[in-house]
């Protein structure tokens, strides 16, 4: 009998199209020059992390996405996750809100206070954040096409809280551009769209400095069906337009830019996320100081939240992601983040229960605790493999922001919907891939179990929740002073029709109680509403 | 009925569309490229579409197959709506198919509202696209 021939070791291609071989030596990476493409922790190129010491000094921010029913439903969710040594909160709102539609609109109907809590006027968010100190605490208000009413109504909250501006933190994720390729939530056209972007970035640089006017997300456009290359190449695109959005206000690069904030996603191959991070904050950093001129190195920093994962997780036997929560966790820590946030086991198909969202936090809780990724920075820093891979996807980053720069750039893409065909594409290249066991899932293709129980909990949905809504938004505008609110809703849509700053006269508006909806009207009116190219 | 296999006959023609606000249209246009590769013809409606507008839609473009894709958890109240507007147009001829992130144990209920069949996340592709070639068809 003839004896086995040993197997061949199987053709390794990352998702981003790079060949990776068996072994890495330092032939691999002789031409690394350490001083410029490596060096030190918290210093250009900030390849390493963008503080010297990073979790030696303080562990990463955990921050899990939460929100449902009414805004009393919510606080008490809040103040839980804080008192469990949460340290910020996320906030989900509404598909609704989110949309700039009141609760009484016969749009919103099935869906008022169903995947977030429901905000009509600056009552709701009172109680969302009744008896939590907000001056301790950092927000992160989820919300794009609408963010400027949002963070208005945050800070009138603040202001009657009696909390200064200036000592109010967090973060509106109010990236347009990225919805239009995946999630979805986008409302006026893609120029009116990017000044309002505009106009929040300024009025924070000015009024709330501590505040990020907006955190570009490479996370949905992964969870889309883009490949880690494409994550970051349109990420960097999308932060472009909005920092030459900035600039032609007059407002010099390093006022701003050291406020960007960035969302990425950490599913996937394990050393390609982690190099993944590693040269997209080379890159960016170059980019800011050599395209744009920064002089500040803080502006020059890719400051990120790494989390989320939803696109790994699968249907399928649902513990297993609490595993997979548990190593993607794991890549979040490697990747040298500022904020980290889990979805949750059951995420795939619900609402995280509460048992659930703990376990995410305590993953990370042990991570940073237990298993020692607080003793020393960029503990991968230096292996072959880990500085070569993070240089080849440093190219294929730049190779990608090319495309889109020679295709006319990010909002002639998506106006076109050629970016968003090339993340369809790819999703389907992906799902079909996993069909056909080309790429590998744990219970969707291979160790598939016949007799699962596919029955889970879902998060309750009330639709009571909806009335109630409805019927605190008619008491509050009986209440409020109806002429107050008209001249404020008045002076809005003459600023928007101007070139001036929309979030003073937002402000006024939501102080008079003016309700979502109506100033989202006002901006409609003036702005009209984006029409969809296909995008496949 | 047997399906016409001559080169002439007229291509299945599916409108895939994505109801109400939820704005998780990854789902949605895998399936619209996976039925596109089998020779079908897709329209796709884009996001935040009105059941009115997608009835509409099926309508003019003398659509065979509806498919729904809902991840919001708001399908048993749009799919009802859908299923009696076209009841209320007198459209009978059409598959009305629902995807998304969809219990299984509503199923059954979507069922009993008429919709022909549920495809919820981890459907297989091939399997999607067999069922809509047998059943669409079987109506030509």
């Amino acid at each position: 009998m003839k004896k086995p021939k040993p197997e061949e070791p199987k053709e390794v291609i990352l998702e981003s199209g790079i060949k990776v071989k068996p072994v890495y030596g330092p032939e691999d990476i002789q031409d690394l020059d350490f001083e410029k493409k490596i060096g030190q922790p918290g210093e250009y190129p900030f390849t390493r992390g963008i503080h010297p010491l990073m979790y030696c000094q303080r562990p990463w921010t955990m921050r899990q996405y939460s929100g449902f029913g009414t805004a009393k439903e919510t606080n008490q969710r809040f103040k839980w996750l804080l008192e469990q040594g949460q340290t910020a909160l996320n906030v989900a709102f509404d598909l609704p809100t989110q949309l700039g539609l009141d609760s009484d609109d016969p749009l919103a109907e099935e869906e008022v206070g169903r995947v977030g809590m429901a905000i009509d006027t600056l009552q709701d968010l009172e109680e969302a954040f009744a008896d939590i100190p907000i001056e301790k605490i950092s927000t992160s208000l989820t919300i794009n096409p609408v963010a400027s009413v949002m963070l208005a109504m945050y800070l009138a909250v603040a202001e009657k809280q009696g909390i200064p501006w200036d000592q109010v933190r967090g973060t509106t994720q109010n990236d347009i551009l990225k919805e239009y390729i995946g999630r979805g939530t986008w409302i006026f056209p893609v120029e009116p769209s990017i000044r309002l972007i505009g106009d929040v970035v300024e009025f924070c640089s000015q009024n709330v400095p501590k505040f990020n006017p907006f955190s570009v997300c490479g996370y949905h456009i992964r969870e889309s069906g883009a490949t880690p290359v494409q994550e970051m190449a349109y990420a960097f695109e999308i932060a472009i337009t909005y920092i030459q959005e900035v600039l032609k206000r007059g407002l010099g690069i390093d006022d701003f830019a050291g406020r960007i904030a960035f969302n990425f996603d950490i599913y996937g191959n394990l050393w390609e996320q982690v190099a993944k991070f590693r040269a997209g904050r080379r890159l960016w950093a170059k980019i800011v100081k050599e395209r744009f001129n920064a002089q500040n190195p803080r502006s020059m920093t890719l400051r990120m939240i790494a989390g989320g994962g939803g696109g790994g997780l699968t249907v399928q036997q649902p513990e297993n992601n609490i595993v997979r929560g548990a190593y993607y966790a794991l890549i979040s820590a490697l990747s040298g983040t500022q904020t980290m946030a889990l979805c949750s086991y059951d995420e795939a198909y619900t609402i995280p229960s509460k048992k659930a969202a703990l376990i995410s936090l305590r993953t990370m809780q042990i991570l940073a605790d237990e298993m020692g990724l607080r003793d020393t920075v960029d503990p991968v820093g230096g292996s072959y493999y880990i500085e070569w891979l993070t240089d080849e996807m440093e190219k294929k980053i730049e190779e990608c922001m090319e495309k889109v720069e020679n295709q006319g750039g990010m909002v002639k893409g998506i106006e076109s919907g050629y970016i968003q065909g090339e993340v369809s594409r790819q999703a389907y290249i992906r799902e079909r891939k996993i069909q056909s066991g080309e790429v590998t899932k744990i219970g969707v293709n291979k160790y598939v179990m016949k007799e699962e129980k596919t029955e889970v909990e879902y998060h309750p949905f009330n639709p009571e929740v909806a009335e109630e809504q409805r019927k605190k938004l008619k008491k509050i505008k009986a209440q409020r002073n109806e002429n107050e609110v008209r001249q404020a809703l008045a002076g809005l849509k003459k600023a928007a029709q101007s070139k001036e700053n929309v979030m003073h006269p937002v402000l006024k508006a939501v102080k008079s109680y003016a309700t979502l909806g109506e100033i989202t009207r006002i901006f409609k009116e003036v702005f009209g509403e984006f029409r969809e190219p296909i995008g496949l | 009925m047997k399906k016409k296999n001559s080169s002439g006959e007229k291509r299945i023609r599916v409108v895939i569309a994505k109801p109400g606000l939820d704005g998780h249209d990854t789902g949605a246009k895998v399936v619209a490229h996976a039925l596109k590769d089998a020779g079908m013809e897709v329209i796709y409606t884009g996001l935040h579409r009105t059941i009115e507008e997608i009835v509409n839609t099926a309508v003019d473009e003398d659509a065979d197959v509806i498919g729904l894709s809902i991840y919001s958890g708001a399908h048993l109240p749009l799919s009802k709506k859908l299923m009696d507007r076209l009841k209320e147009m007198g459209v009978t001829d059409k598959l009305v198919l629902v995807g998304g992130n969809i219990p299984q144990r509503d199923i059954e209920a979507l069922k009993s509202y008429g919709v022909t069949e549920v495809f919820p996340v981890g459907a297989r592709l091939d399997d999607i696209v067999e069922f809509i070639r047998k059943k669409a068809g079987l109506k030509k």
